[in-house]
Order: C-alpha cells, then structure tokens, then sequence
C-alpha cells in the first residue's frame, strides 16, 4: 500500500522524487520511465558567463566525458531554433557539382564516430581571483563523442577541385558565422557532426549539423552549417581578422591560429573544495590540439618539484585524457600545479613564458599558462591569483 | 588523398587473411566483401544539384578582392544618419563610447603596440587589415536586434561612414564594389600567418 500511494504522489511533472527514503530496503522504489534523469543530490549546472557562453563545471565531474547538457557553449547570435526537416547544407565554389544535402542524406552516408575535446580559443579567467572554480577558470573546454560524415567523403560528392586550397563554413545562426578552413583539414580529419554522446547534437553544440575540426579553436567548428563554399584563398572574415588573432610582443598579430596548444588543469582538490590530511587524489584533465598528451607532471610546492601523474587509459588523440596523481598531505601549506606534454614534446608554458611571448596587451585567445591551487594549512583550497601583466 | 585509405586497405587484407591466420572455414562458406560503396571511391549519389537561384539566395560572402560585393554604393555622410539610428545605441555616438565594441579611432598612428597596451581598443582604423570585412559584417550580422535588415545601400553607407570615421577615406569618398577593395588598411601588414606546426 505505501509502495502503490509514493508512485501515484510521484507520477506528475516531477516523476522522479527529491526525497530520499530513510531505508530504500522498506519501500518500493519509483517505477521506470521514459527519460532518466540525475540523482536528486546531484545538482550539476554549467558556469554562468553572461547571455553568449557558458562554461562546464569540471569541479564537479569525473572521467573524460562531458555530459551534453554540461558541454561548454559560446555563441556569437544566440543559439537559433532549427526545424531539422527545412535544415540543409550547401556546397559549392570550386566544385565540379554544387550540390544541396538534407540532414537525411548527411546520415546516408558512412558515418565515423570520434571522441574529441573542443575548447573555446578564449578559455583562461586572466583576473582570477581566489574564489574561482575550474569551471569559472577554463571551462570553455569540454569532450564528447561526436558521430557524423567525413568532410573528405562530402568533398568527394560534389566533386571538389583539387585547386581549392580553403573553404568557407557559415552558420544559420543570426551571426550566420563564417571562418576560412584551409581544404587541407578536410582531407585529414574534418567531419560534420550530427550526433553527440549517441544521441542529436545539443542545440548549443549545432543542431541539427555542425563543422568538426578536431584540435581547433571552438568558434572555427562552426555550429548550424548551412554553407561551404570551397576556394583557392581565405574570405578574410571578422571572426579571422577583427577578433580570434593574437597580438605578440615582437609587434604582429597571429591570424587563422587553429590548433589549441597543450594545457592540463587541477580539477580535484579545487576551489571550493576543502581537503582532509592523510591520502588524497590530485586529478585534473589534459588535452592538446596536436594529438595525444604524453606525459601531466603534478606539483605540491608551487612548481619546485615535478611528479609524474598517471594517465587514464584509453589516451585519446585530441580528447581530455585524465590524471590523476595519489598525495599524502600533512597539513602543510601547500600549491597544487600541473603541467601538461604533448606527443610533440610541447610543454604547457608558464604565466612568465607566455606573457613574454604575448605580452600584457594580448587578447584573450590562445593562452594556456600552468594555474595553481593554493592549500592552506586549515584544508581550504583557493585559486592562486597572479597578475596578467 | 583522405586518412580514411590506406585504414581501409588494412581492413581489405585484414578481412581477406583473416581466415587463414586464425585457421577458420574456407572464406567460401562465410564469405566477407568490403563495402564495394567505399572502395570504389566514386560519388555515391546522394543529395541533389543545387540551382544557380538556390546558391545566389545564400551565397553573399565578401572577399577582400571585391568579389561578392554587390551594385550601389554608399557616403559618409548618408551613413553618419544610419549609424546614430541603427548602431549607436551599442557602439556610441560616435563610434567610439561603446559599450559594444569600440569601432573607430585612428591612434595610435605609429606602430602596432597592443601587444604592449591592454587599454587600447581594436578598432577599424588601428586593427581591422581588410576594408571588406566591414561591409561583408555589417551585411552579415548587424544589428544584433535586426540582422539582415540593412539594405545594400545601408551597408555601403555605413561602411564609408566607419571608414571615414577611421580617417581610412576623405569625408567625400564614394564606396563601391570597385573603390571598397582599394582603400589601404594601416594594420594589414601587422598580420602574419601561424607558423607552429599541424
């Protein structure tokens, strides 16, 4: 009789009771349902960034995977409302046929599927203070597994002319957002996504059909595609010119900057998590656009000395491989950093390698310094705030 | 040539030996094929042509050569009344208040320190290297609360109004499609290309 009234109470809009049970084994749980959904304890929400973004709590995740709803977003137009049935992708320009793909046809084709991180080009709080979290810090980064068709096997289709050294990408978004893609890329790994961690990608990932670019910059990826047009130079488009380009020290900027640089970052012990003396795990994510991460070194004393973390099988190319490092603390004030290697032997830089490459003035793309934690003697942990500049 | 080949030459000979090497049937009794889709490496014949009127209708990108603009053309002064209607309300009265982004201003005139000064903006004049890219981003995008509702005749207004403002054109410059690639950009030559590896 109890079991039979707490289904009837718990089978409205909220099916899924928010109260536990002082004893689970004396009453007869919540029967199935169509959707599932997280624990009532489990309150995971993205890192709010103002209307345009939003970031991944990676305080409060394990393991590689981003869950879909927790994946970063960033948009330049608000994330726009598309009927998948009116949805279509054109290409042409340098192309022997010019042709119009329905999203049913993108799934005719043979499909791959991929696990790849994908990290906005602006993911590092420069002026941190010590209540920051990992998410707060760089949770513009974030890893799923993406399923669609390779971009090689579309080129193929519509007949593209080995003369095309670039292409265009343009979104249905109110920005209709468009990058240049030098054509190499599609040749080597490029695909258009439809599927994310096994179901339709999220609106804010690119419903219904988004670019792929493992390893490069978030906003090149560009979400919604409705267009490539291939061609034998770039189209010099304000997200390539005006914004994404990095001033340097030596008086230049950087443009067309893809492929996002090695980085790892702390993400347990974390603000606000506070530490108890005895045995620990230090544990963080990894990632690098140039591949696989070879080796995450992890610091107690502020970058003194160096210990070698273990990485999580399987070590992806182009994914968030996790580290994790065991620690026994003994109360001592302490700063937790890590530092990423990447299959190139490129080492994570520090603040001071960076800023005297970049320089003060820089804007915000591309920088991925080492970031600490600061561990005082009470187990509070905070982030350790340096100057930019 | 795509990655996807020689993988798929491995899973041809791998499929093909697969028999021999683990002592199974006779690869008559169970026999396996590639995809005969994938390995001939021909279209496969999906999707449909589009028509000259279905790429026209989207095809409205700018290059810095010119190519994509469109007939018309546009003054700084019939621009100066769009932009107070139309952009100032984010951009400022003049272009330079804000709050959105800080569109003109031609110091520093010397140089290229932003590396150097987290306090100068990027604007048109000191920043921008394509005078293009401002009529294909107006067209494209602006305003935020009305994208797409600029006329041609408006962008190219707008964009000699931004370009004089920028001290980039003489106050009685006309835009077109044959003067907008030529004028000179001061930032152009401060661009350079990536040079890590991929």
């Amino acid at each position: 009789m109890t079991a039979a009234g707490a289904v009837a109470a718990g089978s409205g809009a909220g099916a899924q009771s928010a109260r536990p049970s002082a004893d689970p084994t004396r009453v007869r749980g919540r029967a199935a349902s169509p959707v599932g959904q997280r624990a009532a304890g489990a309150k995971l929400q993205r890192v709010a960034r103002g209307a345009t973004a939003s970031g991944t709590p990676h305080q409060d995740l394990v393991g590689i995977i981003t869950p879909s709803d927790l994946h970063f977003e960033r948009h330049h137009g608000g994330v726009p409302e598309i009927d998948p049935a009116q949805y279509s992708l054109l290409i042409h320009g340098m192309v022997e046929r010019p042709m119009i793909f329905a999203l049913a046809d993108l799934k005719r084709f043979p499909s791959v599927s991929r696990i790849h991180f994908l990290e906005c080009s602006g993911n590092l709080g420069r002026t941190a203070g010590p209540q920051t979290t990992p998410g707060q810090l760089a949770g513009l980064t974030s890893t799923s597994e993406w399923t669609g068709v390779a971009l090689s096997t579309l080129f193929r289709e519509v007949g593209a002319n080995p003369k095309a050294t670039w292409f265009l990408a343009e979104g249905m978004d109110a920005a209709k957002l468009t990058r240049s893609i030098p054509a190499e890329k599609a040749y080597q790994d490029a695909f258009i996504a439809y599927g994310q961690n096994g179901e339709p990608i999220r609106p804010e990932q690119g419903y219904p059909a988004r670019l792929f670019l493992p390893g490069w910059e978030g906003n090149t990826n560009v979400k919604w595609l409705r267009r490539i047009e291939l061609s034998d130079k770039p189209f010099m488009t304000r997200e390539e010119t005006s914004k994404y380009t990095e001033p340097f020290a030596n008086g230049t900027a950087r443009m067309f900057s893809f492929a996002m640089d090695a980085r790892s970052l702390i993400t347990s012990p974390a603000y606000p998590k506070t530490v108890e003396r005895g045995w620990n795990e230090i544990s963080g994510i990894a990632w690098t656009g140039a591949g696989k991460i070879r080796q995450v070194d992890v610091s107690t004393d502020g970058g003194r000395t160096w210990n070698a973390a273990t990485l999580q099988e399987p070590v992806l190319s182009r994914a968030h491989t996790r580290f994790r490092y065991e620690w026994k603390w003994s109360g001592e004030p302490s700063i937790l950093m890590s530092r990423a290697i990447d299959e190139t032997g490129y080492m994570q830089p520090t603040r001071a390698e960076l800023l005297a490459q970049r320089g003060p003035g820089t804007a915000t793309y591309h920088l991925n310094p080492i970031t600490g934690w600061v561990l005082g003697s009470d187990g509070v942990v905070t982030f350790k705030e340096e100057a930019w500049g | 040539m795509s990655r996807a080949q020689p993988a798929m030459l491995a899973a041809m000979l791998a499929a093909a030996f697969s028999g021999l090497l683990h002592g199974q049937a006779p690869a008559s009794s169970h026999p396996r094929k590639p995809s005969p889709a994938a390995a001939s490496g021909a279209p496969l014949g999906i999707g449909r042509s589009a028509t000259a009127t279905e790429i026209a209708a989207l095809d409205d990108d700018v290059m810095p050569d010119g190519t994509g603009l469109p007939p018309g053309s546009g003054t700084p002064s019939a621009g100066a009344a769009i932009f107070a209607a139309r952009c100032a309300g984010c951009h400022g009265k003049t272009g330079r208040e804000g709050p959105n982004d800080v569109l003109v201003g031609a110091e520093p005139r010397q140089g290229f320190p932003f590396s150097k000064d987290p306090s100068l903006p990027h604007t048109i004049g000191n920043y921008w290297p394509y005078a293009t890219t401002v009529f294909d981003y107006i067209r494209r995008a602006m305003p935020p609360d009305a994208p797409g509702s600029l006329s041609d005749a408006d962008v190219y207004n707008l964009t000699a109004f931004l370009l004089n403002a920028n001290e980039l054109i003489p106050g009685d410059a006309v835009i077109d499609a044959a003067s907008l690639p030529k004028v000179q950009m001061p930032a152009k030559s401060h661009f350079v290309p990536d040079t890590r590896k991929r």
